[in-house]
C-alpha cells in the first residue's frame, strides 16, 4: 500500500539485465528495487529476517542431535497412526504438507485473480486458503494432544533423546503460529476484498490511505513463506 | 466494477509491480509440488537410508522451495537487484550450520569421553 505518489511509472522503462543491471540500480541514486513497491520489498525483508528465525531454531535443532549421545526418537514412528488396523507412518504429516501445499496454489490464484480485478474469485479463493490454513492448525493441535497424552514434554519424552520434546514444540508452534497469524490477515483482506475496498478507494482503518489490490500479493508472499518454512521443517524434522 | 473493462483494457501500465500469468501456470506448478511431497513421502514409506535418503530428502526439499519462491512468490519475475537482495544473506545460515557441526562434534566426543552414559 505505497502512496500513490512514488509508483514508478515516471522511470524510464529501459533497465539493463543482469550484473549491470544489479549495478545500475544499487548506484542509481534513487530506490533500489525498481520494480517492487515498498510494501513489497518490506514484506521480502521481512521474511528474510523471519528465515533467520526458523534458521537457528532448525540450527539448534541440528545441534542437539548431533551432539546427544541417547538415540534421537523416530519421527516416522512417532507420528505414525493406525487407521483400521493400518499402521501407517507419518501419515498425519503427510495430509498436513499436503493441505498446505493446496492453500499456497489457491493463494496464488487468489493473488492472479486480484490483479484482475476479479473480487469475487479473489475473496473466495482466499477464504478457501484461510480454511486450509485452518484445518492445519487443526492437525497441528490434534498432533499436539496426541503427543502429549503419549507423555512428551520439553524435558522428556518416552522415545529417545531428552531434546526432542522441546524441540518439537517450539518448531512447530512457532510455525502454527505464524499459520494461524496467516490466517487471520487472509480473513482480514478477503473482508476488503469483498466489500470492494480497492475498487471504491475506501481508507484503511489504521493508515486511512486507500489500499490497492496489491495487499493480495503481500499477503500472498507471508502465506508462501509459511509453506516454504513448512517445506524444510517437513524434510529436516520430520522425514531425517 | 467499472474499474475491471479499464484495467483488462491497459495492461500494460501496470505491468511494472502487478503479475499477469496463466492460471494454468499456477495449476502445473501446483501439481509438481504435490508429485514432489509424494516423493519425500515415499522416501520415508520406503525406509530409504544413508546418503540416498539424505540426498533424496535435500533435493526434493530445495526443488520444493525453488518451485514455491520462483513462480508462487513470484521471484522469477522481480529484477536481480530484489532476488539477490533476498536470496543471498539466506547463504549466511549455511556457515552457521558448518560452525555448529563441528561444535556439536565437539560436545559429543567429550560426552562420549566424559560421560559414561551420556544424557
Amino acid at each position: 500500500m505505497s502512496d500513490p505518489a512514488v509508483t514508478p511509472s515516471r522511470e524510464p522503462t529501459a533497465r539493463l539485465p543482469g550484473w549491470r543491471g544489479i549495478a545500475a540500480d544499487w548506484s542509481s541514486d534513487q530506490r533500489s528495487f525498481k520494480t517492487a513497491s515498498w510494501g513489497k520489498v518490506m514484506m521480502w525483508v521481512f521474511l528474510l529476517s523471519d528465515t533467520f528465525i526458523f534458521g537457528c531454531f532448525l540450527l539448534s535443532y541440528m545441534t542437539a542431535r548431533m551432539s546427544t549421545t541417547v538415540t534421537w526418537p523416530n519421527a516416522s514412528e512417532v507420528f505414525s497412526l493406525e487407521i483400521a488396523g493400518h499402521h501407517m507412518p507419518l501419515l498425519l504429516i503427510a495430509i498436513m504438507t499436503f493441505v498446505l501445499i493446496t492453500s499456497s496454489g489457491t493463494m496464488a490464484m487468489a493473488v492472479n485473480y486480484g490483479y484482475r480485478r476479479d473480487r469475487k474469485k479473489t475473496a473466495i479463493l482466499m477464504l478457501l486458503t484461510a480454511a486450509f490454513g485452518a484445518m492445519f492448525v487443526g492437525m497441528q493441535a490434534f498432533e499436539w494432544s496426541k503427543l502429549i497424552s503419549e507423555g512428551v514434554r520439553p524435558w522428556e519424552n518416552p522415545f529417545g533423546a531428552q531434546q526432542f520434546g522441546a524441540i518439537f514444540f517450539m518448531i512447530t508452534g512457532f510455525h502454527g503460529t505464524h499459520v494461524t497469524i496467516g490466517v487471520i490477515f487472509l480473513l482480514i483482506v478477503a473482508r476488503k476484498v469483498w466489500r470492494g475496498d480497492f475498487d471504491t478507494g475506501r481508507p484503511g482503518f489504521f493508515t486511512a490511505r486507500k489500499g490497492r489490490y496489491e495487499i493480495v500479493e503481500i499477503t500472498g508472499l507471508y502465506w508462501h513463506f509459511v509453506d516454504l518454512v513448512w517445506v524444510f521443517i517437513f524434510a529436516f524434522f520430520y522425514l531425517w | 466494477m467499472s474499474h475491471s473493462a479499464t484495467a483488462s483494457a491497459t495492461p500494460a501500465p501496470s505491468h511494472d509491480e502487478s503479475q499477469q500469468h496463466p492460471i494454468r501456470l499456477y495449476l502445473v506448478v501446483w501439481t509438481w509440488l504435490f508429485i514432489l511431497s509424494v516423493g519425500s513421502y515415499m522416501v520415508d514409506i520406503l525406509q530409504f537410508q544413508g546418503l540416498l535418503r539424505w540426498g533424496l530428502i535435500i533435493a526434493l526439499m530445495l526443488l520444493k522451495a525453488g518451485l514455491i519462491v520462483s513462480i508462487f512468490m513470484h521471484m522469477r519475475w522481480e529484477r536481480l537487484a530484489l532476488s539477490y537482495a533476498i536470496l543471498v544473506p539466506p547463504v549466511l545460515i549455511l556457515v552457521f550450520v558448518a560452525l555448529m557441526a563441528l561444535e556439536a562434534n565437539y560436545t559429543q566426543l567429550t560426552r562420549v569421553l566424559f560421560l559414561n552414559s551420556g544424557t
